[in-house]
């Protein structure tokens, strides 16, 4: 109350200062901040964990490096030499030799594509199919989601790595595709469920409430709304997800149902670098590290995402 | 509350038996007959005796009728591979084995885990939450087998303070135990912190706080109860992987589990013991999954009370 | 009458990422014995902040209290006291009612353990005598059937039963003085009145202050003794309830008490609304806080903050009309004593 304690005596004053000109509305209507946009604001937050921006360099670094190495390097990742078997790292063989005499350098990057691309792909898939799925459920309603959420309880009571097992066995083939196909068949279930979630909360809430009484139409509510509400979302979700199909795939080759010779992934290498680890541990370390680094930067990466794009914490 | 367990219960049965179902039909869609894709070169005449003796020359809605008739007997099959050996019996034999080292380090796990997630949410953003959290996000993105030819490699190898590999006596236990330790206490202090997070901001905490409660009967009956119930949901599926988590860890150590065979029947392609062991981990699962619900409702009184309503 | 809190200089700062946010710009009141002091403006102004810094309970929040600012309860520094001394007053001493009983409420524990653990809290009973109190202060609340009501969770009580739950865990210790901040505003109108009916009753029978905080200048006029209007987190007009309302001074507390629907002209015109938002309190306010948005804003009022203007020993305004060389403004048609029809 008593920033200054008396007023200045009447003296003080210029003339014109006690004329009374009213309230400026223009002004008193106008933000005093510059309006922040959320794609902004988020971008701006990302920016400044300093962390999830190294991980997502270092991830763009490794992804280039799993485009570039194998197409420039002098070996071919299938080549074997029995001339240079189980060789320790050296000028010529960076990352050593494996027991068939195949560079390990360009091995571990031809096995990262398979991981990476696995990795990616599985979530983006799983993102797709789990978002039409859970759009479709929420936006229809009544009996339609009823039977398609009992479908999606039914199908997640049956353990991840069960089915995917199964499935690899069932298709008993292990290329890419089937590989996939066998991880991403029940992998959805999540996705679903929570962008099912996700719109079902934003349909009933007062803005979309507004927009329908004011007559927007559907469509538009669905493109201005539910499905910017939803991306952060769904963003987020895929980022968390890339590391869990890596390592699946990693568990899949280590078992020997993933990726077959001479094609590889990280996890193959490490499988096949465990069996050699008490006498040539970096057989088995080079892989492992680049699984542990990339499911590290994903986290990393995911974390800083998830604080920059969920609205409850913006501030 | 009885008639909500009877209820769920009876859901589960249902599931169950729709998982069945759907395992069985996709396991026999497999082309060709389980007794080719196991042995190749097997003379004619023998095929077809392996093949009647197992009923696979019947069509397969008999197969099917046939098969659910003996789960329901708890006969779920036995071994193509080693015959005689029958499902039910690798379960008895090799579940222990399992349950031990799973709930030693699930148990373990989950209490150390829950506990350095509190307290890295207490001290949010000083050096105890900082150094909980790395090597909490190593724990989380350092594959399983990678860790255990680790510790494999240094405590047996470079010290050998431990066997390599081995069951029997307690010290076998040790190293796989700490290798399945590291995955729950990553992910429950994670969770624990995030949610603790969540619950400090809460407004009855503040009510709490005006009562002039103090900072540690806050943290003990306000702040742990209401952040502890999310991570009752976890603790149930972690429950169900018990049986069949430790596939990796298992073989690594060469421990005879339900894992490691699991594992096997698969490189065997042995699929009577597959489908039959596929079976067993769901029912857990599902079985886990009740007892989450029966959980739950139990300790949070707002799910309780809309069950009886 | 007896001083029994005294606000010397409080100033509050948030620091955002955007800079330091002043809430509370060095504000000063006190509160007499068995008095109603009410807080009111509009949301962002300081009045919730201030209130909660009286139990030093910004500690979750970003906020810090800036040196210099004092909290005398009883004479004795609430600002300055250690954690043992601080959890004495709180609850037992001053108690605080929060709006929103749905989460102001522990959802895992029942009414009366929540009812009970401050009063265990803070004296040495048993288990079953502290029950007893607990049923007791229900039924001090007016809820029915309070000892089935012991057993309840909070999401098994309505709101206006939530909200008499609170009540009766701030009041279990006969506190001296309670903070009720914003406590009908979750309300219908019906249960509004009860509880406010049923504040009113208590207070007089136990003995204690108040202080109210609220948007809404309506509730105060029949339930508060004295008035402190805040704006850009600083108190822009205090008064007794006659004095605001009848005599009115700031133009702030005029475009107030002229949007409370009763209080218009006549039945037929439009309900005056004010417009603008307040001012960013990131900015260094150099000039009087309200100007913008001011009908009677003069050239001065954006060149120097007015100082207060003591109008009585219960009344001050701080605005630049009040100065000697201001042209005499009326108070607007509808409001104040003078000119009510």
């Amino acid at each position: 109350m008593s920033q200054i304690k008396k007023n200045p005596p009447s003296d003080a004053f210029a003339p014109g200062d006690f004329e009374i000109v009213g309230a400026d509305t223009a002004q008193s209507e106008r933000f005093a901040r510059r309006p922040v946009t959320y794609w902004g604001d988020a971008l701006r937050r990302f920016r400044q964990n300093k962390l999830a921006v190294a991980a997502f360099f270092l991830l763009l670094l490794i992804t280039i490096m799993t485009i570039a190495v194998p197409m420039l390097s002098p070996y071919d990742y299938a080549k074997q030499d029995l001339k240079v078997r189980k060789q320790w790292p050296s000028a010529d063989h960076w990352f050593g030799t494996d027991d068939l005499g195949r560079d390990l350098f360009t091995r571990v990057w031809q096995g990262g594509r398979v991981s990476i691309a696995i990795g990616v792909l599985g979530a983006l898939i799983v993102a797709a199919v789990g978002c039409v799925y859970g759009g479709i459920a929420a936006y229809f309603g009544g009996w339609v989601d009823m039977l398609m959420m009992r479908i999606v309880e039914i199908l997640s009571s049956v353990p991840n790595l069960l089915v995917i097992i199964m499935m690899s066995i069932i298709l008993d083939s292990s290329s890419i595709p089937t590989l996939l196909l066998a991880m991403t068949i029940t992998g959805w279930c999540p996705v679903a469920r929570l962008v099912r979630s996700q719109m079902l909360q934003i349909s009933r809430s007062e803005y979309v409430m507004a927009a329908r009484v004011m007559g927007v139409p559907p469509l538009q509510i669905v493109l201005r709304h539910m499905i910017p509400n939803t991306l952060s979302l769904i963003i987020v979700n895929i980022t968390f997800r890339v590391p869990g199909f890596i390592f699946s795939e990693a568990f899949l080759s280590y078992v020997g149902l993933g990726v077959q010779p001479p094609n590889t992934s990280w996890g193959a290498l490490a499988s096949a670098g465990q069996a050699n680890l008490l006498f040539y541990p970096y057989m088995m370390l080079f892989p492992s590290l680049f699984i542990a680094l990339t499911m590290l930067c994903f986290t990393l990466m995911g974390d800083g995402l998830r604080d920059a794009l969920d609205p409850k914490l913006r501030r | 509350m009885l008639k909500f367990t009877l209820k769920r219960l009876g859901y589960m049965l249902v599931v169950l038996f729709i998982v069945v179902t759907i395992t069985f039909f996709l396991v026999h869609s497999i082309p060709g007959d389980p007794i080719t894709a196991m042995v190749q070169d097997l003379p004619e005449e023998t095929r077809t005796v392996y093949l009647a003796r197992y009923g696979f020359d019947q069509p397969l809605g008999v197969q099917y009728v046939r098969f659910i008739k003996a789960c329901l007997c708890g006969n779920l099959g036995e071994s193509l591979r080693y015959p005689g050996r029958k499902v039910i019996d690798i379960v008895r034999n090799y579940a222990p084995v399992s349950g031990v080292i799973g709930g030693l380090s699930l148990a373990i796990g989950f209490t150390i885990g829950i506990l350095c997630g509190i307290l890295a949410a207490l001290n949010r953003n000083k050096w105890p939450d900082k150094l909980i959290m790395v090597i909490a996000i190593l724990g989380t993105t350092i594959p399983t087998f990678v860790t255990a030819a680790v510790l494999q490699y240094l405590l047996t190898v470079t010290w050998p303070i431990f066997p390599t590999t081995g069951w029997g006596q307690a010290k076998h236990i040790v190293l796989p135990v700490l290798c399945m330790c590291v995955g729950p206490v990553a992910t429950y202090a994670r969770y624990m912190r995030s949610s603790v997070l969540d619950t400090v901001n809460q407004d009855y905490i503040l009510t709490a706080e005006a009562k002039g409660v103090s900072q540690f009967r806050i943290v003990t009956r306000h702040i742990f109860r209401n952040s502890f119930l999310p991570c009752i949901t976890m603790i149930c599926s972690s429950i169900a992987g018990i049986f069949s988590g430790s596939f990796i860890i298992e073989s690594i150590f060469a421990i005879p589990g339900l894992g490691k065979y699991f594992i096997s029947a698969i490189n065997d392609r042995d699929y009577s013991v597959v489908l039959g062991l596929n079976i067993i981990f769901t029912g857990i699962y599902i079985l886990a999954m009740l007892l989450c619900d029966i959980l739950m409702a139990l300790t949070d009184p707002r799910i309780r009370y809309s069950n009886d309503r | 009458m007896s001083e029994l809190l005294k606000v010397e200089n409080l100033s509050v700062s948030f620091l955002s990422y955007a800079g330091e946010v002043r809430a509370v710009r060095d504000v000063s009141f006190h509160v007499d014995a068995r008095e109603t002091l009410a807080l009111v403006g509009e949301s962002g102004c300081g009045k919730t902040v201030t209130s909660k810094s009286i139990m030093r309970l910004l500690g979750r929040t970003t906020g810090v209290i800036q040196p210099g600012s004092h909290i005398y309860y009883k004479g004795e520094d609430i600002l300055a006291m250690d954690k043992k001394r601080l959890s004495q007053i709180r609850g037992s001493e001053i108690s605080m009612i929060f709006q929103d009983s749905m989460t102001s409420l522990n959802p895992t524990m029942t009414v009366g353990a929540q009812i009970t653990e401050n009063i265990r809290t803070h004296a040495r009973v048993s288990r079953a005598d502290a029950l007893r109190r607990a049923e007791e202060l229900l039924r001090m609340v007016e809820i029915p059937n309070p000892h089935e009501r012991l057993r309840n969770y909070p999401h098994q009580l309505s709101g206006g039963m939530r909200q008499r739950a609170m009540i009766a865990i701030a009041l279990a210790m006969d506190p001296s003085l309670l903070i009720a901040d914003e406590p009908t505003t979750a309300l219908d109108v019906t249960i509004q009145a009860q509880l406010l009916d049923l504040l009113r009753g208590l207070k007089d029978r136990l003995g204690m202050s108040i202080i109210l905080v609220t948007h809404d200048l309506g509730i105060v006029s029949d339930f508060a003794d004295r008035v402190q209007v805040m704006y850009a987190g600083r108190i822009v007009e205090r008064g007794t309830v006659e004095e605001i309302f009848q005599n009115p001074r700031h133009p702030y507390t005029w475009a107030l008490l002229r949007s409370i629907p009763g209080m218009a002209p006549d039945r037929k015109s439009r309900l005056y609304s004010l417009h603008g938002t307040p001012p960013d309190l990131l900015l260094p306010l150099e000039h009087c806080p309200f100007a913008a948005r001011c009908e009677y804003c003069m050239p001065i009022c954006k060149k120097q903050p007015p100082a207060e203007t003591v109008l009585s020993d219960t009344h001050g305004a701080a605005c630049w009309l009040l100065h000697p060389n201001a042209p005499r403004v009326e108070i607007p048609r509808g409001i104040g004593g003078v000119n009510r029809d």
